[in-house]
């Protein structure tokens, strides 16, 4: 079992080692000179030189590359080309921000869908089921930023309880934002759960059915203990690779949310670094955004080893 | 030998061959009549099809003509939905507006499932170490967020339709390789596989002849899913801005435009937000049903 984890941390130290080319070739090796992108097509010779020059694009770009990872494994990802600030802590301080968000949505996502999704598993084919299964298909349905929307003109509008634009910078404290982060949250939050409650639905069916459940019913557990017992581990299951799986989904979505809010996150600074074209920016908030998905990945599979004992035998013989 | 050879051939692929267009659009119609979800859903999308086509008919209103006089009016016999800050007629822009979502999309949705099929085929038959680098690249891709790469692939190359399509490519083709790919394996060491590699045909032959016909239902449903998923991405990026450019009818844009007029003309925001709604609603019960129907199981798929 430990060379499983070991080999499963290897292939993700991979993985992030291919993802972070991948960034760098994309970002800098896209078509046309970058300095010129950078700038715009009427800037002049002298500022273009000037940021070629900055940029060192006249090293071939493997050696650019080695430069530019080696710094970011230190945490330095270069300065902003736009702010001049050091790209690490300004991504930092808004990467924090979201971090609040994506902790909320996280919290308020699988609490809620898992409920939902045991409710509407354990009540199958009858009323609680539609009622569940019809609301989640609407809220696959419909994108985050109407979702947000949505639920500015229910609750900032018309019940004025939470504010619908941020006007702190982000360097504001978390008393500050706080009050900011329910709506953002709670959009993305039901967009999120729409998609695990129907996983966690699917899974509890088939457990409710399986032989073992029927041995605890025979034994005359209550209906309580077998749900607490049966149908919450296996509903908790397939859950934890959706979040995993939606970790990636989330700074997409967050970059939406974080707009209509005018949140100060790491959503609001990728749009803004994309329309500046501030290149090491998207360089290094792709490649953090790489480490989070890589990291939830592992860790929803090493999760799901511990809950499943199958997984763990079946990662042995392979 | 040639003669002996070939009887013992045909019977194999006589059945196949020729029964399988017959047997697969009898098979659509058996279950679009036998599913009502996937009934309901594909009928929806057909609607919003026909909508989107037959608009200049549906309505009188020039979609992008200002008419200052005639701004943030409610709805009225005139203007059914009202009209938005720059006196343009709000159902004729929400009718023309799935000119482009769809369009952008069924040609983002066709060209990322063709790519993605054919790569996804290709690792599960060759398989060896093509299937492993392959496998590493895609985890690599999907590490990074989506709408990040699609931003700026954008920025990089134009918000032309053509971009956009080639970004959703991009971005997409990854997660339709594994599942074409895990769809693939289950049907590579079949016998009538092994058989048509002993007789010496080419791995694009067997693509084509062995693979794809069994393979239909999972691509089709793979299909209604992943449009789904690019409607939305389309929409959400026309909202941000990088999708379609201001004067055109687009659904995702004219939400951006009107919502901060919300409480005044609430179905400025409202028409839009319905016509998205109900295709994107559309697309997902047609991949619901057609995947309950032919017994494609989406969530072993996804891992």
């Amino acid at each position: 079992m430990l060379s499983f984890i070991a080999r499963r941390v290897l292939a993700a130290l991979g993985t992030l080692v291919l993802s972070s080319v991948l960034v760098f070739l994309a970002v800098q090796a896209l078509p046309g000179d970058v300095a010129t992108q950078v700038l715009g097509k009427d800037a002049t010779p002298d500022a273009v030189a000037a940021l070629r020059e900055k940029l060192r694009l006249d090293q071939p770009a493997w050696e650019r590359y080695a430069d530019w990872i080696g710094g970011a494994v230190q945490g330095d990802f270069g300065s902003s080309l736009v702010s001049g600030k050091a790209v690490g802590g300004e991504v930092g301080m808004y990467l924090g921000n979201s971090a609040l968000i994506a902790l909320v949505t996280v919290l308020f996502a699988v609490t809620g869908s898992i409920v939902l999704g045991i409710l509407a598993g354990l009540y199958r084919d009858r009323w609680p089921d539609h009622l569940i299964s019809t609301v989640s298909l609407v809220g696959m349905s419909v994108p985050e930023f109407v979702v947000a929307t949505v639920l500015v003109l229910v609750f900032s509008v018309a019940l004025p309880w939470f504010p619908a634009v941020v006007l702190y910078g982000p360097e504001a404290s978390v008393g500050r934002l706080m009050p900011a982060v329910w709506l953002p949250a709670l959009a993305l939050a039901i967009v999120m759960a729409a998609y695990i409650v129907r996983m966690a639905r699917t899974s509890v069916i088939d457990v409710m059915a399986s032989e073992y459940v029927t041995t605890a019913r025979l034994k005359g557990l209550s209906g309580w203990r077998v749900v607490t017992r049966h149908a919450l581990p296996s509903a908790l299951l397939p859950t934890l690779h959706v979040i995993a799986l939606n970790v990636a989904w989330l700074a997409g979505g967050v970059a939406v949310v974080e707009n209509v809010f005018n949140y100060p996150g790491i959503g609001k600074l990728m749009l803004a670094s994309v329309q500046n074209r501030d290149l090491p920016v998207i360089q290094a908030i792709a490649l953090i955004s790489a480490v989070v998905y890589v990291v939830c990945n592992l860790a929803a599979d090493l999760g799901a080893m511990a809950l499943n004992p199958k997984l763990r035998t079946r990662g042995r013989t392979r | 030998m040639t003669t002996l050879d070939t009887p013992p051939g045909t019977p194999g692929d006589a059945p196949e061959a020729p029964a399988a267009p017959p047997s697969a659009t009898a098979r659509a119609w058996r279950t679009v009549r036998s599913s009502r979800a996937a009934a309901v859903g594909l009928a929806i999308v057909a609607v919003h099809v026909l909508i989107a086509l037959l608009a200049p008919l549906l309505t009188t209103y020039d979609p992008i003509a200002n008419n200052a006089d005639q701004a943030l009016l409610g709805p009225s016999w005139s203007h059914w939905a009202g009209t938005d800050q720059y006196g343009r007629d709000v159902l004729a822009r929400v009718l023309y507006g799935g000119r482009y979502a769809i369009g952008v999309s069924v040609a983002a949705t066709l060209i990322t499932l063709l790519i993605g099929t054919v790569v996804g085929c290709a690792a599960a038959l060759r398989g060896g170490w093509f299937d492993d680098v392959l496998g590493r690249v895609l985890d690599a891709v999907l590490s990074i967020p989506s709408v990040l790469a699609l931003l700026v692939v954008v920025t990089a190359l134009g918000t032309g339709p053509s971009v956009i399509v080639l970004a959703i490519a991009v971005v997409y083709v990854p997660q339709v390789v594994r599942v074409v790919r895990g769809a693939a394996l289950a049907v590579a060491p079949a016998d009538y596989v092994t058989a048509a590699r002993a007789r010496g045909e080419g791995t694009w032959a067997i693509l084509r002849r062995e693979i794809l016909p069994n393979i239909t239902d999972v691509v089709c449903v793979e299909f209604a899913m992943r449009a789904s998923w690019v409607v939305l991405l389309i929409s959400s990026l026309s909202f941000l801005g990088f999708g379609a450019d201001p004067p055109t009818p687009d659904w995702g844009l004219m939400v951006a435009e009107n919502r901060t007029a919300i409480t005044v003309v609430p179905m400025a925001s409202l028409a839009p937000i319905i016509a998205l709604a109900t295709l994107v609603v559309g697309l997902n019960l047609a991949a619901d049903g057609l995947s309950k129907a032919w017994g494609v199981d989406r969530i072993r798929e996804g891992s």
